[in-house]
């Protein structure tokens, strides 16, 4: 089996509401190697989303170890975190989360701000990224006149465009039709497979998942 | 960091708030400069009544020419002084002054007002350069004949070239408009100064002008007037006498203005702040997308403070613009210290522009810190929960 790339060791995850405790993950173990393809399924409250966070470093888990390319990410500082996250993850949201106000080519350039690369490296960069999700035609238009496909691809080349160490995406196809759900797992499938990118895919969809190569299932925060 | 263009782009987007915010800002940036414009342009026309070459003689302790006395045999010696320049026709460039305040009616509204009268002599506007006499003829000697300043013509009743006006007892007759370039000599009446004592029953003049041959010699001159106890008498730079006479009136309107704007300011922070809490409310899961991308706290601190500041710039440049038509008007009022009528203009000035910005500027940071403070300390995952 090949070196794994994101290590989680008996991770648990609990919130708290006022002095309650609402445990989410309990003693979560698991290896996915590099340039892996996983889907994590699971009803509702099960807590995918929170283990991709924990993945993201954007939530921090309440015992266990995480590590990520070999590096434990929840002994991470929060500037320590946002820095690695620069470099290592790239997410891509249920509803896109495209930035309103700026075009296509602006969103997919936004994570490159954080490097040192010059307006021409960073150029050459995004016009690639939007190459591959096929919207090369389309950077100088708003989210607003992209069709909600058009827009999560425009999400898809912004999680890319810096080249990390892990694509998390967190409910990819969720607000997509049929047809947008097929192009959209076909990109991601391409991404894999032909650039060798880790993905981690959270979805309530089969049909979706059918595009990964390891399923996992998520009930009431343990791992089958 | 998160790029400009973000920032000016929600700006623009939001364009209702923005727009109000921005006015808020402006009309206190607006009210701001207008203070400091007419407290400077009530120095300024004092400032330029002086002359950098002239020296004035007023007795001691008193401030102003108002309260001056100065008997005959002072002003005889202080004439002798060897100082003062030689006019063409070969005598001292030097006048004796008397200065007397009456009341007059505005032409237009009727209101009474305190106005200048200057006994002067057949020196007093070759020692004023700024002064020359725009329309009619200058005052013969031993007539009730008299000049008016540019000002008091056109907004005192009586005061107009050809008309008629009493005070002293007698009828005087406005034969000649002089222009003082704007500075407080346009807010006088001029009259043989004989004449005027005559009229007023003043033995004694009320100020000593003249020319310094050598500037440099005024420290000495000085010293030398003041040193001697035949003479009670304060020497002073003319333009520094006029300077001084701006500073109560010119403070008080300073010190007024701001109080004032301070507490517009605290208002418009206020709707800054609004404004800015709720651009962070409706941009939550853009904070928690651009946290989630990598961008630090202090890269959304920074790009929402920026967003205040820029709002505020606006309003800034925007009260700066309404604020320089200002400089258009031409108003009166009261010099306390001196208790007569000024005529001036609003002045804007380059270190006016500045700090007008900058107190704008300043508004925004303080309207938009809490707001950017909150916006840097969501959760990401609250952030990117929300809807």
């Amino acid at each position: 089996m090949p070196e794994p790339i994101v290590q989680v060791e008996n991770v648990s995850k609990s919130y708290y509401r006022d002095s309650l405790e609402i445990p989410v993950l309990h003693d979560i173990s698991l290896e996915i190697p590099r340039a892996e393809f996983l889907a994590l399924m699971g009803p509702s409250g099960s807590g995918k989303t929170t283990l991709l966070n924990l993945l993201a470093g954007i939530d921090q888990p309440t015992s266990g170890h995480l590590l990520v390319a070999g590096k434990d990410i929840a002994s991470l500082s929060d500037g320590d975190l946002a820095k690695w996250r620069s470099e290592n993850i790239g997410m891509v949201f249920q509803f896109y989360n495209l930035m309103p106000v700026l075009t296509a080519y602006e969103n997919v350039e936004l994570p490159l701000l954080l490097t040192k690369l010059s307006r021409k490296e960073r150029r050459k960069h995004v016009e690639t990224a939007l190459s591959i999700v096929g919207l090369a035609d389309r950077m100088k238009h708003y989210p607003r006149q992209l069709s909600g496909g058009q827009e999560q691809r425009v999400a898809i080349a912004r999680a890319v465009v810096s080249d990390p160490t892990l694509v998390l995406a967190d409910e990819p196809t969720g607000d997509l039709d049929r047809k947008s759900t097929d192009e959209i797992m076909s990109m991601l499938s391409r991404l894999n497979s032909e650039f060798g990118k880790t993905i981690i895919m959270v979805t309530h969809d089969p049909r979706a998942a059918k595009a990964a190569h390891i399923v996992r299932h998520l009930d009431k925060g343990e791992l089958s | 960091m998160i790029p400009v263009s973000y920032t000016v782009r929600n700006i623009i987007n939001h364009k209702i708030t923005s727009a109000l915010t921005i006015l808020g800002v402006s009309l206190v940036v607006f009210v701001f400069a207008a203070v400091l414009m007419m407290s400077t342009g009530l120095r300024e026309t004092l400032v330029a009544t002086g002359s950098d070459d002239n020296a004035i003689v007023i007795r001691q302790a008193s401030l102003t020419e108002v309260q001056s006395i100065i008997p005959r045999d002072q002003a005889d010696i202080v004439k002798t002084s060897p100082e003062i320049a030689v006019a063409t026709d070969g005598l001292p460039l030097f006048t004796k002054e008397i200065y007397v305040l009456i009341t007059l009616l505005n032409r237009h509204d009727g209101d009474k007002a305190n106005v200048v009268v200057r006994g002067v002599s057949d020196k007093s506007l070759e020692l004023r350069p700024n002064a020359t006499l725009v329309e009619g003829r200058m005052w013969r000697e031993g007539t009730s004949e008299i000049i008016a300043g540019k000002s008091i013509a056109e907004r005192f009743a009586g005061c107009g070239l050809g008309e008629t006006v009493r005070f002293g007892a007698r009828d005087w007759t406005v034969v000649g408009i002089l222009d003082a370039g704007g500075s407080g000599f346009d807010s006088e009446l001029w009259g043989d100064i004989d004449q005027m004592m005559d009229a007023f029953r003043r033995p004694v003049y009320s100020s000593l002008t003249f020319r310094l041959a050598d500037p440099s010699s005024f420290v000495a001159l000085r010293d030398r007037i003041e040193d001697d106890p035949r003479l009670p008498l304060e020497v002073k730079r003319e333009k520094e006498y006029y300077a001084d006479q701006s500073r109560s009136t010119a403070g008080f309107v300073s010190i007024l203005g701001t109080v004032v704007s301070i507490v517009f300011a605290c208002a418009a922070i206020v709707g800054a702040m609004i404004t800015m809490f709720a651009a962070v409310a409706n941009r939550t899961r853009e904070i928690g997308t651009l946290r989630a991308l990598g961008f630090s706290r202090l890269s959304i601190l920074n790009a929402f403070l920026l967003e205040a500041m820029l709002i505020a710039l606006a309003g800034g440049i925007l009260g700066i613009a309404a604020a320089a038509t200002l400089s258009f008007v031409r108003i009166s009022m009261t010099n306390w210290d001196t208790f007569s009528e000024l005529a001036f203009n609003f002045q804007l000035t380059p270190g006016i522009v500045l700090r007008a910005i900058l107190f704008a500027v300043v508004m925004g940071f303080i309207g938009g810190v809490l707001p950017a403070v909150r916006a840097s300390m969501k959760r990401i995952v609250d952030s990117l929960r929300a809807v």
